[in-house]
């Protein structure tokens, strides 16, 4: 297909211009032109009030699917015991059911998992669809996929959210691939559009330069993925709800990977994605000494050191340690970033602090635009002053 | 051993800027690349041709000036190439991408293994790997962190997790999504890639006709996911600044810890 401009109706209103992704419509002489650089993706034809716009590619008509009710989750667990994922997209699912008047159901597989319910149902589930089945022990793909693909049929649910883990990146597209929906990776909000009730995700793009908003109005369930440690866990306390079984078959022949071995590295200090103090190192840092001060003020605070892509390239903190768009999202209660100059792929991971303080040398430096308390200085001196007085602090305590 | 690599030609995002006053994307003079981890599944292809033999055929979606990234691939040791390009794939979420890809694929014929990288750097959604296997019905295995043996008709490879690895036996033929731990890839041969410039019989162009399938199986109107809008991410707070000499600053900063119970 191919979209144009009719130039007669275009006001230079510059509302595709915005619109556009691509950033491939321009202005010129007053009226929108199309560039080259247009794929053609259709995202600034509902924008025009002068309907200037125009496209060769057939109106699509939009399914019925007022029969798809329920909000789904996957409710990851590994060894048996359930991933923090779970409980956060039960968080979201409860706020977005709410809004469309609709049931929270979980998805549990597994072997011998049956008492992971109740916790399930005390963090938001209505119901537990629950799969149990000596061949879905650890996760492996296909028999994985076959279960939910039979659940998703049966029971037509509108939103089914997976957590964008290591295990969910690996399952959500095989099984939107495979009961025919669209899928959209690695969200960071979720709403519901309140004139259409569809769900609109959003989600970072090209390396979270820009943030996409997304609709999935043409196959059911709605199916997203969602960033570990963004959506806010929501107990429920006194919560009951049904257990539905649901009877596995499986064939081994038909699963087609065999797991040999599953080996836990082991970690030191706690989930970044966990805690509730992080003192984050960036380039400004300098070096092992600059981090020795960190982790000295880290223990102070009773929180961990984590870092930017960089210093965890120069093999300053452990990969596991990283904040940022390739690294992990993270909200403690306190984020304190040392001589980081705020990159957005780093502020993409840390924005839900609950509190952020900025130190840095140079005013200029855009992690001061996401600080509520700035200090402008060397940290080789404002840090080593924050231990001091903070030892000082505990002496005049005791 | 016949292995398919896919790869994607995309912006080098770690150079994308945002205009300050507009807040859109500069797109000008941002080099086009192959993608970070589907460089290191050629180079995983080129690698068990050079143990086991066999033929690597690389497969890449995208407008004509995707012959660069083929051009490289060619460079690496690829044996063959085509380009999926036509009008009609273009504005293709992963629903319709993968469809595309799978169809081209099947069209190819036989193969033992298919293996791209995890994810592309543009869109980051690690969804094409997995979606084309699904098309394909064969198992797959993503986060591929190391190749340790092939078998007569499975393969066992090193997955990365979170926490670890996991060694998993696939049977083949299968698809693997690989990850930067897994090797270190070569540099382009010169002279290959200068041959590979205008090397029609190694390197075919397909078409939507070529694989027989219709304008509303593909590209944006095959799509079911669609953008609605897109903007600049927004992160401002009411920050305060705070004043004096290190010493006052920083009791000031504690202070205002206190206050808020953060300490």
């Amino acid at each position: 297909m191919t979209v144009w401009i009719e130039v007669d109706l275009c006001s230079g209103c510059k509302r595709c211009i915005k619109a556009c992704p691509y950033g491939a419509i321009e202005l010129k002489e007053g009226k929108a032109c199309i560039l080259e650089r247009c794929t053609s993706c259709g995202a600034c034809l509902d924008v025009c009030k002068e309907k200037a716009i125009q496209t060769d590619a057939e109106p699509r008509t939009i399914p019925d699917f007022s029969d798809r009710k329920g909000v789904w989750v996957f409710a990851e667990q590994r060894d048996g015991s359930l991933s923090r994922i779970a409980l956060e997209l039960l968080g979201k699912a409860q706020d977005l059911a709410v809004t469309l008047n609709q049931k929270v159901s979980a998805l549990l597989l597994g072997d011998r998992i049956s008492n992971l319910s109740g916790t399930l149902m005390a963090y938001g589930a209505d119901n537990v669809y629950l799969a149990e089945h000596p061949g879905l022990k650890d996760y492996r793909t296909n028999a994985y996929t076959r279960v939910i693909e039979e659940l998703v049929n049966q029971y037509k649910p509108n939103i089914l959210l997976i957590g964008a883990t290591h295990v969910g990146r690996d399952l959500a597209p095989r099984v939107s691939r495979r009961v025919g929906v669209g899928l959209t990776a690695d969200c960071t909000e979720l709403t519901i559009d309140p004139e259409e009730g569809i769900l609109l995700q959003t989600r970072p793009a090209f390396g979270g330069n820009v943030m996409a908003t997304i609709a999935n109005r043409y196959s059911r369930p709605q199916m997203s993925t969602v960033r570990p440690g963004v959506m806010e866990v929501l107990e429920t306390p006194g919560n009951k709800g049904d257990v539905i079984r649901h009877e596995v078959k499986l064939k081994e022949e038909d699963i087609g990977t065999k797991i040999l071995e599953i080996v836990r590295e082991e970690k030191k200090g706690v989930d970044i994605a966990e805690a509730k103090v992080i003192i984050a190192g960036g380039r400004g840092v300098g070096g092992a000494d600059g981090f020795r001060v960190l982790e000295e003020l880290a223990i102070l605070l009773g929180g961990e050191v984590a870092g930017t892509r960089i210093v965890v390239e120069e093999g300053l903190i452990p990969v596991g340690n990283q904040v940022g768009q390739t690294g992990k999202s993270v909200r403690p209660e306190l984020y304190v970033a040392c001589g980081i100059s705020g990159a957005i792929q780093h502020r993409a991971g840390m924005m839900n602090s609950r509190y952020i303080v900025a130190i840095n040398n140079d005013p200029r430096a855009p992690i001061f635009q996401v600080a509520d308390w700035g200090i402008i200085g060397d940290l080789n001196q404002v840090v080593p002053e924050m231990v001091e007085q903070l030892k000082e602090d505990i002496k005049g305590q005791v | 051993m016949n292995i398919i690599v896919m790869i994607k030609q995309v912006p080098d995002t770690a150079d994308v800027k945002l205009d300050p006053k507009t807040g859109n994307l500069i797109r000008e003079g941002i080099e086009s690349i192959i993608n970070p981890d589907d460089r290191h599944a050629i180079e995983a292809a080129v690698s068990l041709k050079a143990a086991s033999g066999g033929k690597i055929t690389a497969i890449s979606m995208g407008p004509p000036q995707t012959i660069d990234a083929i051009s490289e691939a060619m460079g690496m040791g690829v044996d063959n190439a085509i380009l999926l390009t036509d009008m009609a794939f273009s504005g293709a979420d992963t629903w319709a991408t993968s469809f595309t890809l799978g169809k081209a694929i099947e069209k190819i014929g036989k193969y033992d293994l298919v293996i791209c990288g995890r994810q592309a750097i543009d869109g980051d959604t690690a969804q094409i790997g997995p979606q084309v296997a699904d098309y394909l019905d064969i198992p797959q295995v993503s986060y591929v962190c190391e190749i340790e043996e092939i078998r007569e008709q499975t393969i066992v490879v090193k997955r990365r997790l979170e926490d670890g690895f996991e060694r998993i036996e696939c049977n083949l033929p299968a698809m693997l999504t690989v990850i930067g731990e897994l090797n270190t890839p070569r540099y382009a041969h010169m002279a290959r890639l200068i041959d590979a410039c205008n090397d029609k019989v190694h390197i075919k162009e397909w078409s939507s006709a070529d694989l027989g399938v219709q304008a509303n199986e593909v590209g944006l109107e095959g799509s079911l996911t669609h953008v609605v809008k897109t903007f600049a991410p927004k992160f401002q707070r009411q920050g305060e600044t705070l004043e004096g000499k290190p010493k006052e600053m920083v009791s000031d900063l504690i202070g205002r810890l206190k206050e808020n119970r953060l300490i």
